[in-house]
């Protein structure tokens, strides 16, 4: 069997082990719950020494955990779902890649200028399907995120998508596109080489390619960086994912003149899968394990798989005219206007 | 790190809008100007040729026959979808920038005539919240472009904003996608687009239709880019090279067709239809 991996990418370090791990870094809202870990951790090892029987306290331990974890993330507020979308235990490109993928060829280049490491293509077998498989890799140790130039693409990258996506076309590939960035690159080279053109010309190509496209976004949905290869037949967020125009601390630097207002501003934003799902801007919401993907990577790999290969199943049931009319018409709807004069009355758009 | 800032495109030197009274300063060479000239130059400083920042309004009135516009979707109206508060709420927001241009939201759409030919016409308005694209933007560009399909017209954008409105957040992003989409079915009947960029045009609005053109042109030394300079600073934290951003740097690394300037513009667009439409 082929290993799935990405290029130059050996090993996906959180799994190493057995894909169920207690985070090492632990966020500000985390710390109760890390207390009990260690308390969990700590009786354990005193159980081992099989001095007392601490079976009645463990099972105590093990119960409150389990409610403030559950408690913990039914309540997340939009800003701490930014901390979750961002820990750096959480399941990246390359590692899902490893968990949902039976074979991965990586493809490389855009045949203009270069290859952008911070968007990777591929031809895959995920279950039963051929795809082209195209995602955001942020890279998970630091020469890797360096590499990966942290998952901030440049424009080679979202036009290498593009050639993968034309590809994909060609030979009758659905294709599988996986978001997780900050945005696209903010810097001279990126503007020079038409960062804007770039991702422009590939919402209008998606829009109209004849082969059904999926997108999920796994983490961060940053803005025209994660639209540029957003736009698809069915798109969906990881529970715990964001989704905006623009980050929180970005929108607050110019809102604010400082990063005070992110927290407020995350809230405004309504950046979280719960909010989006309600405007139409995803269809679904893949459930994450309880107390998010870094807590249990395979399961929220499986439950990715599971959202994958019933959307595909169901889209290629459908004649491609009929997808991509859908297509047009769902990107056509969203918004909210009020429109006076139509019915003579005013009435909410979509 | 910033993605589609909205208002982070205005240079510190410019102002929004031109000030009132008799005199006013060009913001490039600084000569003090007779108000009275810079209007009948077409708001062009006629010393160093800086072209004004100007309205949607006038801009149409410079650029469309006397008389011939007729205003489309105009019954669209922005609403607070998010709630969005800052330091202001949305909705206060909407309504001052709305007692401030007599608009409802920051683009005019409709059909006029250029030099005699037909053409359905978008203008943005820098004065409404620096021309950024929110949910009725989005819209009403987007049915701009079916009316240009479906009647068979050659379509003319004029872009001049900061970007995707930041208040209605993914919402604003989604018209990205909503535009670029309508122009990709224009585009196959073979409909002529023209993309005519403006300083500013920046963010989500260069990132979708704006850089779609079949024809970009660009008034001179305008801003264009994905990126707000101060975003890119920010980043980098590099001086950015001379003239970084402006048209004639944009046409220099292949992404602006022609730079014309604004008394120009009528005929630059009439030759483009008469060479392109059957
Ligand atoms: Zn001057």
């Amino acid at each position: 069997m082929t290993i799935a991996a990405l290029d130059g990418i050996q090993s996906t370090p959180i799994l190493r082990e057995t894909g169920r791990s207690t985070p090492h870094h632990v966020l500000e809202f985390e710390k109760p719950l890390a207390k009990l870990e260690q308390q969990l951790h700590d009786l354990e090892a005193l159980q081992g020494q099989k001095q007392f029987d601490y079976t009645k306290e463990l099972r105590q331990i093990r119960t409150n955990y389990t409610a403030l974890l559950r408690k913990t993330y039914d309540n997340l507020s939009a800003w701490e779902t930014v901390q979750v979308a961002r820990h750096p235990q959480r399941p990246l490109f390359c590692d899902y890649v490893g968990m949902i993928c039976r074979e991965f060829r990586e493809i490389h280049g855009d045949r203009l200028y270069g290859d952008d490491l911070a968007i990777r293509c591929g031809l895959a077998r995920l279950g039963t399907h051929k795809v082209m498989l195209i995602g955001h890799h942020k890279g998970r140790d630091t020469k890797e995120r360096v590499a990966c130039n942290f998952g901030l693409a440049h424009p080679e990258g979202y036009r290498k998508a593009l050639r993968c996506m034309k590809l994909a076309e060609k030979f009758g590939l659905p294709v599988v596109s996986l978001i997780d960035t900050p945005g696209a690159y903010p810097g001279i080279g990126a503007e020079e080489r038409g960062q804007a053109e770039s991702i422009a010309r590939n919402m209008m190509e998606m829009s109209r390619l004849r082969t059904p496209i999926l997108a999920v976004v796994l983490g961060e949905g940053g803005s025209g960086g994660a639209l540029g290869i957003g736009v698809a037949d069915r798109v969906a967020m990881m529970e715990f994912a964001w989704y905006s125009v623009i980050s929180p601390e970005a929108c607050s630097a110019i809102l604010f003149k400082s990063n005070e207002g992110a927290a407020q501003l995350a809230e405004s934003l309504k950046l979280t899968s719960k909010h989006l799902l309600k405007f139409g801007v995803v269809d679904s919401v893949v459930p994450e394990p309880l107390g998010g993907a870094h807590r249990d990577p395979r399961t929220a790999a499986h439950n990715l798989e599971q959202f994958i290969t019933k959307a595909l199943r169901d889209l290629k049931r459908c004649k491609i005219e009929n997808v991509v009319a859908r297509r047009y018409e769902k990107f056509r709807n969203l918004g909210v206007v009020i429109e006076t004069t139509k019915r003579g009355m005013a009435k909410a758009a979509s | 790190m910033s993605q589609l800032p909205s208002q982070d495109a205005a240079p510190a030197k410019r102002t929004e809008g031109i000030p009132e009274g008799l005199w006013l300063r060009c913001p490039d060479c600084g000569d003090m100007l007779f108000r009275k000239v810079v209007e009948e130059s077409l708001h062009v400083c006629p010393h160093c040729q800086y072209h004004f920042r100007i309205g949607a309004r006038l801009r149409i009135e410079h650029l469309v026959d006397p008389g011939s516009f007729e205003e489309m979707f105009n019954d669209i109206l922005p609403t607070d979808p998010m709630d969005f508060v800052d330091r202001k709420t949305y909705a206060d927001r909407l309504e001052s920038e709305q007692a401030k241009t007599g608009d409802p939201d920051a683009v005019v759409c409709g059909k006029a005539f250029i030099k005699g030919r037909p053409m359905m016409l978008a203008v943005m308005n820098p004065d409404f919240m620096m021309g950024s694209m929110g949910s009725v933007v989005g819209e009403k560009i987007t049915r701009t472009i079916e009316k240009a399909a479906v009647d068979n017209l050659p379509l003319l954008i004029v872009s001049c904003s900061g970007g995707a409105r930041m208040q209605e957040s993914t919402l604003s992003l989604m018209q990205m996608a909503k535009t670029s989409a309508a122009l990709a079915r224009l585009d196959e009947q073979g409909g002529l687009f023209i993309s005519l960029l403006a300083d500013p045009t920046t963010g989500g609005v260069t990132a979708s239709f704006a850089m779609l053109g079949d024809f970009i042109l660009a008034e001179p030394k305008a801003l264009i880019g994905f990126a707000g300079p101060r975003t890119i600073w920010n980043t980098i934290k590099v001086e950015l090279p001379e003239g970084f951003q402006r048209s004639e740097f944009l046409q220099e690394h292949g992404f602006v067709d022609f730079i014309v300037h604004r008394k120009d513009l009528r005929s630059e667009i009439a030759r483009l239809v008469d060479f392109c439409v059957k």
